[in-house]
């Protein structure tokens, strides 16, 4: 088992974590944010690499290469489709806090909760 | 019609997201909402042709653009699926009837065309689940409906709605993407999206162990959305904020959406394939679900707020459906999908009630509402029916499904008498809940600032006394829903047809 060829997979957890721990530690709404982001993205790497096969290449046939080895565009149209999902909860995400701003003055997770406390 | 009949599960989403845009042009007064109530009326009767033709044992089946599967995209309503679509197209369509003058209360008239297109687009998100046969068009639909029900969610007046939303949203995108990331393994070993096709396959696959790793992270991140106990935590100030009429839909549906994902993959896809599923499915869900059951309702027991009270109720009720579930056996199913449609009746109903009282009073703290059955006797005996459906007394709906549940429990022998007490426990729970906001609101002295209060406007107490008196008819009439219940629960054993 060639653990450092697997680099891709690695890269997927630590990234799918650091995402992960800032929308728990964080209390910064934005800051959160960020993290949910980098969470999504980790996913987008994990099918982008399970797609790829090293040496291959677009699937579009040529001419004089009759079986040439390509990789599973699949992946990368279904990312494509999960990546607009992404941007569309981050823009919902900061029109969010925008509107806690404004209602509160404030995007840190504990201000607000003391501001609703009182 | 019969030319039509074929495309029907198609236009059980085409006609709400079509229609979604075209009612945020709908500016001048009260025509949104006729046009968004008229279009979830026409899905209802969609669903119950659906729901017909399930009945009759049907495979409806649907092939986007003609192309089989597993190329193609396919749509599939199976009897489970059918029978959420009734509820879920019958809890929009009662609230929006119901829910002009409490929209109109709540959400000033620029923006309501803007609150129900969202509402449409929860409505087609949903649908387009229950319809879907394919992994990962569920997943997108699964976002439609989370997007456009953070806007449900944010629409109201109250502020502290803003900070629920946005934990809502960040839960409920962890969950979707846990999901995603459980199809991806399934997709890495098998090479597939379609349900009926991953099963089929997965047989030949011979390292299991992504497999596996899919399970998990696909369960919790549907526990998530369905927010099984203890993920619970986005739902309770998520269902209190919310616009009164947004809470009678979300409650009665979106949380059950995501329990059929989570049932339809755990038992069609991954019990036939994985050694042991079905032990680590119960071992891990069921004690989630006593959990659930206890804590939420004793949470229940203490909260002022009625509709916080009923959201804290509507976690431990998700408690029962999953204990159902994770007997795996037969009679334990069938009490368990057969309790979301009966629990879908009794909170639809009592939050049809909470939103009459809404109507006319500022606060729904309990205290605030003291007396209020003087002024608004109608509203009040139709919650006190609601509530007995939810505690399950004979002659109401939620005695059926849990009865099941009982009889289920007691098949296990030894320890099911520990689930019986459990159900029961619960059950006495959630009659003291209920008789805590049936005291205050019956039994005490109205204040002198209630003088003025009149009962809730007509339409919306005659929509809410139908939701009512359908909890007795199902109870004394249970048949529908015991066998779409029945037919869902043997195809979940069986896999699919």
């Amino acid at each position: 088992m060639n653990l450092l060829g697997l680099y891709h997979y690695w890269v997927f957890a630590v990234l799918l974590m650091i995402g992960f721990y800032a929308v728990v530690a964080k209390t910064n709404l934005i800051k959160k944010l960020i993290g949910l982001s980098i969470f999504q993205a980790a996913v987008f790497l994990l099918y982008i690499t399970m797609g790829k096969i090293s040496g291959g290449t677009a699937p579009i046939l040529q001419k004089g290469v009759p079986d040439a080895i390509f990789s599973n565009p699949l992946p990368q149209v279904l990312i494509l489709t999960a990546i607009v999902v992404g941007i569309s909860t981050t823009a919902l995400g900061l029109g969010i806090v925008v509107r806690i701003k404004e209602e509160y003055g404030s995007i840190d997770e504990q201000d607000i909760q003391e501001t609703d406390r009182q | 019609m019969t030319a039509l009949d074929a495309h029907l599960p198609a236009l059980q989403v085409v006609v709400p997201l079509l229609i979604a845009p075209l009612v945020t042009l709908l500016r001048p007064r009260g025509l949104a909402w006729a046009a968004a109530t008229a279009t979830s009326l026409l899905t209802f009767l969609i669903s119950l042709t659906l729901a017909a033709g399930a009945l009759a044992g049907e495979i409806q089946g649907y092939q986007l653009g003609g192309w089989p599967g597993p190329y193609g995209i396919e749509l599939n309503v199976n009897s489970f699926g059918a029978l959420l679509l009734l509820v879920l197209t019958g809890g929009s369509t009662f609230a929006l009837l119901a829910g002009k003058a409490s929209l109109d209360q709540q959400i000033e008239p620029g923006r309501q065309p803007l609150f129900l297109s969202a509402w449409l687009l929860v409505l087609a998100g949903l649908s387009g689940i229950l319809v879907s046969a394919d992994a990962f068009n569920i997943f997108v639909f699964m976002e439609i409906s989370s997007l456009a029900s953070y806007v449900l969610v944010g629409g109201g007046p109250d502020r502290r709605a803003l900070p629920a939303v946005f934990k809502y949203l960040m839960m409920g995108t962890i969950g979707a993407t846990f999901y995603l990331i459980g199809v991806g393994l399934v997709y890495m070993m098998t090479g597939t999206l379609n349900l009926a096709d991953i099963q089929v396959r997965i047989q030949d696959v011979t390292d299991l162990r992504p497999v596996l790793v899919a399970a998990g992270f696909i369960t919790v991140g549907l526990g998530l959305k369905a927010a099984v106990f203890p993920l619970h935590v986005w739902l309770p100030n998520a269902y209190t904020f919310t616009p009164h009429a947004g809470t009678v839909f979300l409650a009665a549906c979106a949380t059950k959406v995501s329990l059929y994902v989570l049932l339809s993959f755990d038992f069609v896809v991954f019990q036939q394939n994985l050694v042991g599923h079905e032990a680590q499915f119960a071992a891990f869900l069921m004690p989630l679900a006593v959990m659930g059951i206890l804590v939420a309702s004793a949470v229940a027991l203490f909260e002022s707020n009625v509709k916080r009270l009923l959201a804290f109720s509507s976690v431990a009720q998700v408690g029962y459906m999953l204990l159902g579930a994770s007997t795996v056996s037969l009679l334990g199913l069938t009490g368990g999908l057969a309790h979301m449609f009966n629990h879908a009746l009794a909170k639809g109903a009592l939050f049809l009630a909470v939103m009459c009282l809404a109507m006319r009073f500022p606060s729904l703290e309990l205290d605030d509402l003291a007396g209020a059955a003087k002024r608004m006797p109608w509203t009040m005996t139709a919650f006190v029916i609601g509530g007995l459906s939810l505690i399950g007394v004979p002659g109401t709906a939620g005695f059926i499904s849990k009865w099941y549940l009982i009889s289920a429990s007691m098949e296990l022998g030894g320890a099911g008498w520990l689930l019986v007490a459990v159900i029961v426990l619960g059950s006495l729970m959630a009659v003291a809940y209920i008789w805590r906001v049936v005291e205050a609101v019956w039994f005490r002295q109205p204040g002198p600032e209630q003088a003025d209060i009149r009962e809730a406007p007509v339409l919306m107490l005659i929509v809410t006394w139908l939701a009512a008196l359908c909890n007795i008819y199902f109870g004394l009439a249970p048949s529908l829903q015991i066998k779409l219940a029945t037919d869902g629960a043997r195809m979940l054993l069986g896999g699919l047809p």
